[in-house]
């Protein structure tokens, strides 16, 4: 039971945070931000990985498991790549200047 | 030694919260932003690293882990190095409901073969992973495939009977949810998984797809829920924390971009499209309604160009279909040239999410001072002399402003129509997304200029060089 309530405060806290977090957001960058966001909720993976850890050798559930964290690394790895694509376009703009 | 090495581990994923904080927090400054990036994608990485610590998986663990690693991660590295920067709306969309994607197939494994000795708690956590996991994913497929052009908003979308549908598929869902406990690999969770997913697309489809954009945000929300719920079933803090972190930071994401687009949330998800209720639903390319419009060639707007001294540009969805950012870049260096005051005016929805357009322009190198916002843009329209529309139409319509009629009422426009003079350049004279006619297009110092964007600027660039503009840039 302690680590359900501990849990439920990790949650509460990090909720507060993430509320905390995003303030005022400048037009130009709330495409960017969405995408990096987006990238982030990827966090997934963790599961993913645990889940294939406790599978043993399980196969149906290493398949589901290895099929998860494929699935979560595209979100990761593709939305952090395209995110910095796009900022990248920002900066070589900011440093010509 | 064991000890030291969870030690290290809690470590490390205390570092990873911190810096994906952080991360954040940056992506909304443009200073930071990129950076902020880096140490947010570096945040994952401690994250995964502290967990593979804790855990030390065996060798068919990481064989698995291989497998999974090489498959999304060369999909993600082909599909971000290839995807053009006019399709980011719909690369957001797919990525999320693969993250969604992801959440749900874990809490199916865990469901169907791993639910021995899960608690209610676990259980519970189950349910709701699989809920929201499989309405972000069905949700965020369905937005992709709007913003595509794959999906239309269908008529029949818009009556009132998709309430009902969607409230008995929600009823569905809960009674499936409470039964799934006692029977975790059962029909509970099949019913509970085809409920979702169905429910996902119910509420997503007749959204209009301007309004896309909040849904997108309000999806990635979604799936920082469906992350911290995963974080329950396989008991993850660390993911809890961030799942919870990405949800609460989404949603206020998501109310900036109802803000942006000058819309609520209620009348986002409730709403229906704009202009599409009754079945009736409007664009297509109708071109009835229309009694007064003046056309001109690319020829009259060049001459026209070159005798002005303030020239406002005002591009939108059509100059981000017609990937014409790069063209418009030219024109306006060649007017540059000439003596001509150049702007931008950027409305912030145009493009096709907010702040889209200020990324394509930024790849066409335009200068950042250059574009300005809708505040900013508005009051200078009565001194410039020539306003060039490239593929914009709602959020230029004068009804907004001034017929309370209008389904647009209300909403911030640029006010093109004090200019001087105005061209317009479009395909055709169908309807904006709001599916309504456009009063700017019959004002008498309006002129249409019929064509595809890119085509029409380099129809321009010819034309203006002919008339002796920018000599140097001919002989280059």
């Amino acid at each position: 039971m302690s680590l359900l309530s501990q849990s439920l405060w990790v949650l509460l806290l990090g909720s507060l945070l993430g509320l905390e977090l995003i303030g005022k957001v400048p037009p130009t960058l709330h495409t960017p931000l969405m995408s990096g966001a987006n990238a982030i909720s990827g966090i997934t993976v963790l599961a993913s990985l645990t889940l294939i850890q406790h599978a043993g050798d399980h196969t149906p559930l290493l398949v589901l498991g290895a099929l998860s964290l494929g699935f979560a690394l595209y979100n990761v790895i593709g939305g952090f790549l395209v995110t910095d694509r796009m900022l990248a376009m920002f900066r070589r703009k900011a440093d010509s200047r | 030694m064991t000890f030291s090495m969870d030690f290290f581990a809690g470590a490390i994923d205390l570092a990873a919260v911190l810096l994906l904080a952080l991360g954040i927090k940056g992506l909304s400054k443009v200073r930071s932003a990129r950076g902020a990036n880096g140490l947010a994608a570096l945040a994952m990485g401690l994250a995964v690293l502290g967990l593979l610590i804790e855990i030390r998986p065996d060798p068919i663990a990481w064989l698995w882990i291989a497998a999974g690693t090489a498959a999304g991660g060369l999909a993600g590295l082909l599909t971000a190095r290839r995807v053009p920067m006019t399709a980011m709306p719909e690369t957001v969309a797919l990525f999320n409901g693969c993250g969604g994607m992801a959440s749900l197939l874990v809490a199916i494994g865990v469901a169907l073969f791993d639910a021995g000795d899960a608690d209610i708690v676990a259980l519970v956590s189950i349910a709701v992973s699989v809920f929201v996991g499989a309405i972000t994913f069905s949700g965020s497929i369905v937005a992709m495939a709007k913003l595509q052009g794959w999906l239309d908003t269908p008529g029949w979308t818009q009556s009132r009977l998709r309430h009902g549908v969607n409230i008995s598929l929600a009823v569905l869902c809960l009674v499936a949810a409470v039964l799934l406990p006692g029977d975790p690999g059962g029909l509970p969770l099949w019913l509970l998984v085809g409920g979702s997913t169905l429910l996902g697309i119910g509420v997503t489809l007749p959204i209009g797809g301007a309004d896309m954009p909040v849904v997108i945000s309000l999806l990635n929300s979604y799936s920082g829920v469906a992350a911290a719920a995963a974080g329950f079933v396989v008991g993850s803090q660390l993911l809890i924390v961030a799942g919870a972190m990405v949800g609460a930071a989404g949603l206020i994401l998501t109310q900036v971009m109802c803000t942006a687009m000058n819309r609520s949330l209620v009348s986002v998800l409730f709403g229906g499209a704009l202009g599409a209720s009754g079945g009736a639903v409007g664009g297509g390319g109708s071109e009835a309604g229309y009694t007064r419009i003046t056309s001109c060639s690319a020829e009259e707007c060049a001459m026209a160009l070159e005798q002005a001294e303030r020239v406002v540009f005002v591009p939108g969805y059509g100059l981000a279909v017609a990937q014409a950012q790069h063209s418009l870049r030219e024109l306006a260096k060649l007017l540059e040239a000439h003596g001509v005051e150049v702007s931008y005016a950027i409305h912030p929805v145009a493009g096709r999410m907010p702040g889209h357009m200020n990324v394509l322009l930024a790849e066409a190198d335009v200068p950042y001072e250059q574009l300005l916002e809708m505040d900013l843009v508005n009051p200078e329209f009565p001194r410039t002399d020539v306003v060039i529309v490239l593929g914009a139409n709602d959020v230029v319509n004068p009804q907004a402003k001034n017929d309370p009629t209008s389904p647009l009422y209300g909403m911030p426009v640029l006010e093109v129509d004090q200019a001087r003079q105005v061209f317009v350049v479009k395909r055709s004279l169908g309807a904006g997304y709001a599916g309504i006619n456009n009063a700017l297009f019959e004002m008498p110092q309006t002129a249409m200029v019929f064509g595809d964007a890119k085509a029409v600027l380099n129809g321009l660039l010819t034309e203006l060089r002919s008339l002796g503009v920018g000599k140097a840039k001919v002989a280059a």
